[in-house]
């Protein structure tokens, strides 16, 4: 259900084109705003931090959209709802073909950067392990973000939009995504350094880029590879139980209140 | 025969959108047994599908206690979901780009039904369905009636123990209706042992179907009996229908002494009102006020009471 593959222009829009082209116009806001590209260092901190972001953005926004496609558009909530399939693995199962189809965008993003904007991926040296564990914890952290946004819109259908793409936007302001950390005042730094895409996007750099040095802007330059691995295996441990337990507590409560099949939008 | 499903005093609140709380169920018990075929008649609004959103584990009660094959809605849901399915009317959903064949075989994989048997009986569900034709059309392309189809073999396809069916013809055209009806009937025939929760508010459908009947209004059972019982409820009533002008005043006629039921149908420039009655006798009391009021009556005839007769007579309207 996740993309028209029967409609192969329509897929390629919306699943590959939309995306590279919105960190297109990132890279031209930077280009326009510096004048060029200074410090090569700076561009492919942003460059990579806004490629990865792309998951967070589409399947974390995506995986909580699942419920009200499913409740208000498909009209198959009820049904998928009482069939004896955990709901929450339900809803993992489409993340994950979310997470394929981001991540062919993210894919040819990194590709157009290391072509055409001398991005400082350099897969001959890269770190694969780093890479490897940093990948599957950080998107394990957005499947489960995400299912904690779809329990929320289990309660709430005009504004579940806005609630996911308002914690989507809370990570893009205080993880370091497209800056770094460290222009963010000390409170906002104390916020950043408690999500795990924090260390995550610190990881793909580190782990792709390993010729490029981003510890004297990321804030993070004092932790060893290790000790980001473990910042991010804990902050995702605490993010996982938050978000399993919103789940619960939202299905529950969408049982009590009757919103499992509530229609609004459409 | 043990129940199958046991609601013992069961209300349901709902807040009400700013009206105050809203009562959809009021003190609800009703026990269905297994392999019965129980319908649950009402007027939209009365509480059938708040009912069967309980009975399916969509919806908590806010007091009383709900079993379904012994097991508690609440706490127990994982016990009872892979024995229930749930099909309901005017919901005509499913993922349109996938065909009809694919919606299906994946709701069956919520069941862990294997493949080869899940399109076995796709296969001759869509045959006896008449919608072999289509199993290969996107669900997009099809129509009203032929998703309501779709939605009727995925309630089936798992083959469950319980089955509610919510007002599964509501708004099909008389084909759709009778092919769905007639597969209701052969499946209770056929498949001992398995009950069916069926709510409508047609009342022949209930009739022609249902082993027993609970009348629902308000959220209050009125009666539960056999369509055969709840007649006999009004055997000493007697039923007529009564063709007149249109005259002033006629709903006043539903509080003449001796008049049960009273349900109006304007047809034209003619008024066909049905009466409950306690005693032929009233009737002629019923011909003098419409005359009185300047009615004119251009027939009358005396009818056998059907299911609406009971329900207008319970609830002393008719359902529309």
């Amino acid at each position: 259900m996740e993309s028209n593959w029967t409609s192969p222009w329509l897929f390629l829009v919306y699943s590959v084109v939309k995306p590279i082209f919105g960190t297109l116009i990132l890279v031209f806001m930077y280009l326009i705003i510096l004048g060029g590209v200074q410090d090569q260092t700076l561009f492919s901190f942003m460059f990579i931090g806004n490629a990865f972001y792309m998951f967070v953005a589409q399947t974390m926004f995506g995986v909580a959209y699942v419920v009200q496609e499913d409740r208000e558009r498909f009209k198959t909530l009820k049904q998928v709802y009482i069939a004896p399939i955990s709901y929450f693995m339900y809803i993992v199962g489409r993340a994950i073909s979310k997470l394929a189809i981001t991540a062919l965008a993210v894919v040819i993003t990194l590709i157009f950067g290391v072509a055409f904007l001398n991005v400082g991926v350099d897969l001959g040296a890269t770190d694969w392990l780093l890479f490897g564990v940093g990948l599957f914890v950080g998107l394990l952290c957005v499947v489960v973000i995400g299912v904690a946004l779809a329990g929320i819109t289990f309660l709430t259908a005009r504004h579940s939009s806005g609630i996911n793409e308002g914690i989507a936007g809370l990570f893009y302001l205080f993880c370091g995504v497209v800056y770094p950390m460290t222009v963010l005042p000390s409170w906002g730094q104390t916020i950043g350094m408690a999500i795990p895409f924090t260390y995550w996007l610190e990881m793909m750099r580190r782990a792709l880029a390993p010729g490029t040095d981003f510890s004297a802007i990321s804030g993070l330059g004092g932790y060893s590879n290790l000790e980001i691995t473990a910042l991010l295996l804990a902050t995702t441990v605490v993010f996982l139980i938050i978000s399993v337990a919103i789940f619960r507590y939202a299905d529950h409560l969408a049982r009590k209140k009757g919103k499992l099949d509530m229609n609004s939008t459409y | 025969m043990s129940d199958a499903i046991e609601v013992k005093s069961v209300t349901r609140v709902f807040g009400g959108n700013g009206k105050g709380p809203a009562k959809a169920l009021d003190d609800v018990s009703l026990s269905v047994k297994e392999g019965e075929l129980f319908g649950l008649l009402g007027p939209n609004g009365a509480g059938k599908t708040t009912l069967i959103k309980i009975l399916a584990t969509l919806l908590l009660p806010s007091s009383g206690q709900v079993k379904v094959l012994g097991y508690d809605v609440e706490k127990e849901v994982d016990k009872i979901r892979p024995r229930i399915n749930m099909v309901s009317g005017g919901d005509v959903g499913g993922y349109g780009l996938l065909t009809v064949r694919e919606n299906l075989w994946m709701f069956s994989q919520f069941y862990g039904i294997p493949t080869k048997e899940a399109n076995e009986r796709i296969d001759h569900l869509l045959k006896l369905f008449a919608l072999d034709d289509k199993s290969n059309a996107k669900v997009r392309t099809i129509s009203t009636g032929q998703k309501q189809k779709m939605n009727v073999i995925r309630g089936f396809v798992t083959e469950p123990d319980v089955i509610y069916l919510d007002e599964p013809t509501l708004g099909l055209d008389v084909n759709a209706s009778f092919a769905i009806r007639t597969y209701l009937r052969k499946w209770v025939k056929e498949q001992k042992g398995k009950t069916m929760l069926l709510t409508t508010h047609y009342m022949v459908e209930a009739d022609e179907l249902c082993d027993r009947v609970a009348i629902i209004d308000k959220g209050k059972i009125l009666a539960c009996d056999t369509p055969i019982n709840l007649k006999r409820m009004l055997r000493r009533s007697s039923t007529f229908d009564v063709e007149t002008t249109i005259f002033p005043e006629i709903e006043s006629m539903g509080r003449l002494a001796g008049v049960e039921g009273f349900q109006v149908k304007q047809l034209g420039d003619k008024v066909v009102t049905r009466y409950v009655v306690e005693q032929e006798s009233v009737i002629a009391d019923v011909i003098s006020a419409i005359q009185s009021k300047g009615g004119k009556l251009t027939s009358l005839s005396k009818t056998e009471p059907t299911l609406e007769d009971v329900f207008i007579h319970l609830v002393g309207r008719g359902l529309e």
